[in-house]
């Protein structure tokens, strides 16, 4: 008690004592650790090719070798896995980062400056009213093949879904930027900050931007599982990554005509989706809870 | 009394009902399922199967091939042949003779001039007809009378089947399509998507690429037949969904071209509503090697055609190293089974035609890496090998959406791959791939890729139109609308020229040499097609549809009149 009244108290380490005490996020963290973990150091230590067709191993149930099993052309169950993961964690990062810059950009200009807010906010609302897959399938098929010439079908690939998924899903962190933004511009800090002569790029730096991170954070944590999802779902469709490119939704797309002779196969990849949003959505859920001062302490 | 009399009638028509058996329209509905869509319902301007399946339910040739391969008369009388005075002493005419009353499904007779419109419809010199390898060789086409058509072949003709003979050659209302000749041909949409015909069956309802309703056909020229009312030809979704819904939940009672693993198949018939049959007959499942540059740097209009060689595929040194490095009969284990074999032929059957030869079936890695190390590619650092000019070998290997397909993409990128050759796979929506669609850069006949594989086969027993559609003038381009079959861009002259033999050759003996030759010349000694695998025909049918035959040599929905329910 003492201590906290004399010593200043860290702010992050209150934020870890908050996080810390709701159990699912701090599961969810190591869940997700764990698995991040596995998918991008795991191939050093497995290390068989996942696309090497090893006929005379065929379907294949899990063993010492293969301690996934292999799929029906005898390909490592466990390497394919994991470079699966390897992607579909890569697309959720990178299109969540995408998303979220573009998000808290509009968001942050909306509510800061007036004369932007009405072009911003109605474009952000165009946007919101496109429906999603089919405008990803328009992408895929006009961008694929000019950006598969000029960074490989793979880098092209990932670059296009990325970028499709970064670009359609910014919208809703734009909107709550911007009503955070516009609670905050009224706060007297700001107003003393202005009348010092703050000019308006060290404002939104220096005092806006630091009090908007909750929810931004947020909606990364969101966005990642959003953007695993519709990886899967465009793989799933076989619109994705070139067929020999395994990613968690291909795998699941493979293994559907195995379904009732190796369930198993169709099992991993929908664990490994469904574990990865779900501990994500749980860590988002206690990031918001610790980041949040008014809910922080209580 | 009244109620005497009602009992008698209803006595009565319980005794009538075994008869009425046979009347058209009482055993309801069928449902069938393709899943790929059809998206055109005339075959003059689709290749794909899909789309001659469909349209064969409406629209009826002169004259169809049954399970084993005859002729048999649809709309004409007979099969005009040298012993019924049909076909002339000089091989140079066939007459035709329509059935007389027959009646198109709006209930104007059929005449002889929708026929001779037929053929100037396909041979139209402005219209990129998909089939017009059926009309190879033809001077002319005359309406004797109402009823009797002959056609005139610029040389003497000794298979002059091809024109208004089987799936690919039916005959078109002239009232229906005279607006839509040559360049108009595919702004027809309402003719295109509901042609009116003579077959067992009128479109009531088409969705592109989707549903297709169809009704019995009221003027069909049996008056028992069809025992159907109603039909719907379901499009799309996938082969296991397709399978699944007539052999396990019984939704379906038909399944097209069920390309399924065959552990798959055999798991799903244990569902005991339907059975899955096969009937091998000419369909090859192969590798078309692209002869041009489908280089995206080349303009629009050039990519894919005779004006940009292809820089390494066009060396026969290393097409021969690719089919070597391919192990079929693995290929057949693992995607066939029973419903497959390993073939070097782009004719498998009939068997006078079978070239023999079988050094393909054998994999040889490491004779495939001599010949291209003899060839001057040397291997790079990375182990991928490059022209003498430094183009860097790289192939773009496109297929249809398909489990069995992707498959063997992943089997043959790895054969490849140990003979240098970098291969980046690509697999295209079949309905998309094979949908014909001119202003789509995804079609199998737009060819943008270097290799590219699918299955195809010829109607009928004669091998002769599927020849003569390799030859360099059937080359997809875009002054043909991008039609045309000769899919590999083949430009041999010698090729050619056989092919005009062919068209010359009445004895069937010299006619298989013939065949066997050409056969050699594209595959076995070139390699511009590399034959994979010998298809079976794989279709589910439920236990409840009775009537049905499988047909190898025709569309597989040929005799649809005489399917029934089985009670």
């Amino acid at each position: 008690m003492t201590d906290a009244s004399s010593a200043p108290r860290n702010q992050w380490l209150d934020v870890w004592l908050q996080f810390k005490s709701h159990k699912g996020a701090l599961v969810g963290g190591i869940v997700f650790a764990l698995i991040v973990l596995t998918v991008f150091v795991g191939p050093w230590i497995w290390t068989i090719d996942p696309t090497h067709v090893e006929i005379r191993a065929r379907n294949k149930p899990p063993s010492l070798s293969y301690p996934f099993g292999t799929d029906q052309l005898g390909r490592d169950m466990l390497a394919r896995m994991m470079a699966g993961g390897r992607v579909s964690i890569s697309v959720g990062l990178t299109a969540m980062a995408l998303a979220i810059t573009l998000g808290s950009s509009v968001g942050l200009l909306a509510g800061y400056f007036k004369r932007l807010d009405w072009p911003l906010m109605r474009l952000t609302e165009v946007f919101q009213s496109l429906p999603l897959l089919p405008l990803l399938l328009v992408m895929v098929t006009l961008f694929r093949e000019p950006l598969a010439g000029a960074f490989g079908p793979e880098k092209g690939t990932f670059i296009l879904i990325v970028g499709a998924i970064g670009v359609t899903s910014w919208m809703a962190t734009a909107r709550i930027v911007r009503g955070s933004v516009l609670a905050l511009k009224e706060r007297e800090f700001v107003l003393a900050a202005r009348s010092i002569g703050t000019s308006d790029h060290k404002m939104i730096l220096r005092h806006i931007l630091p009090n908007v991170v909750s929810p931004i954070m947020v909606s990364a944590t969101l966005g990642i599982a959003a953007a695993i999802i519709t990886e899967s779902a465009l793989s799933f469709l076989g619109l994705g990554f070139p067929p020999d490119f395994p990613t968690w939704g291909r795998l699941l797309y493979d293994a559907v005509d195995y379904m009732q002779q190796y369930p198993s196969r169709v099992m991993w990849p929908g664990i490994a989706i469904s574990l990865t949003v779900l501990s994500v959505n749980y860590l988002g859920d206690g990031l918001r809870d610790a980041l949040d001062p008014r809910i922080r302490g209580r | 009394m009244k109620l005497k009399t009602l009992m008698l009638g209803a006595v009565a028509a319980a005794a009538m009902a075994p008869a009425a058996f046979a009347e058209r329209g009482s055993d309801g509905h069928v449902n069938v399922i393709y899943w790929q869509a059809p998206s055109i319902l005339n075959p003059y301007l689709s290749g794909g199967t899909k789309d001659l399946d469909a349209s064969a339910l409406v629209i009826e040739p002169l004259g169809r091939y049954d399970q084993d391969g005859t002729m048999i008369p649809y709309l004409a009388e007979t099969i005009p042949t040298l012993d019924n005075g049909g076909v002339s002493a000089d091989l140079k005419t066939i007459t035709w003779k329509l059935k007389s009353g027959l009646l198109w499904s709006d209930g104007s007779p059929v005449t002889s001039a929708d026929v001779v419109f037929t053929g100037e419809y396909c041979m139209h010199p402005e219209g990129g007809c998909a089939q017009l390898a059926k009309f190879e060789g033809v001077e002319k086409i005359e309406a004797v009378d109402d009823l009797t058509i002959k056609v005139s072949f610029k040389e003497a003709k000794p298979n002059p089947y091809g024109p208004f003979m089987g799936a690919q050659a039916p005959i078109i209302q002239k009232a229906q399509f005279a607006e839509c000749l040559g360049a108009k041909a595919p702004e027809c949409t309402t003719a295109n998507f509901g042609p009116i015909g003579t077959g067992a069956f009128r479109v009531t309802d088409f969705r592109p690429n989707d549903v297709i309703s169809y009704e019995a056909n009221p003027n069909y020229r049996d008056a028992s037949k069809p025992a159907f009312a109603t039909m719907t030809l379901k499009g799309g979704g996938d082969a296991t969904a397709a399978a699944r819904s007539v052999m396990e939940t019984g939704e379906f009672d038909l399944a097209w071209n069920l390309q399924l693993a065959p552990d798959v198949l055999a798991n799903m018939a244990k569902g005991g509503k339907g059975e899955a049959r096969s009937g091998f007959g000419s369909l090859v499942e192969r590798i078309m090697v692209n002869m041009t540059n489908a280089d995206p740097s080349l303009p629009e209009g050039e990519r894919s055609t005779a004006k940009h060689p292809h820089p390494f595929l066009s060396d026969a040194n290393v097409r021969k190293a690719m089919s070597m490095a391919i192990d079929r009969p693995l290929l057949v284990e693992i995607g066939y089974g029973q419903a497959g074999r390993p073939t070097c032929d782009l004719v498998p059957a009939p068997a006078i035609y079978i070239s023999g030869r079988t050094e393909c079936m054998t994999q040889d890695i490491a004779g495939a890496n001599k010949i291209l190390d003899d060839a001057g590619y040397a291997r790079g650092s990375d182990g991928i090998r490059s022209t003498k000019e430094g183009v860097r070998m790289k192939v773009l290997y496109q297929t249809s959406t398909n489990a069995v397909r992707q498959d063997f993409q992943a089997l043959i990128k790895q054969w490849w791959e140990e003979i240098g050759i970098e291969v980046e796979l690509r697999n295209i929506s079949a309905s998309v791939f094979f949908g014909g669609d001119p202003g789509s850069p995804d079609t199998f006949q737009k060819f943008y890729a270097d290799v590219q594989m699918y299955a195809n086969n010829f109607d009928g027993t004669d091998p002769e139109a599927y020849m003569a559609a390799q030859t360099c003038d059937k080359a997809p381009r875009p002054e043909s609308q991008w039609q045309g079959e000769n899919i590999s861009r083949i430009c041999i002259p010698e090729y050619d020229a056989k092919v005009a033999e062919l068209g010359k050759t009445g004895d069937l003996a010299q006619r298989a040499e013939l065949v066997k030759e050409l056969n050699n010349m594209v595959t076995n000694d070139s390699h511009m097609i590399i034959p994979l695998v010998d298809r079976g025909r794989v279709t589910g049918v439920s236990n409840t549809l009775g009537g049905y035959i499988l047909n190898t040599w025709d569309s597989e929905l040929w005799n649809a009149a005489d399917w029934y329910r089985i009670k």
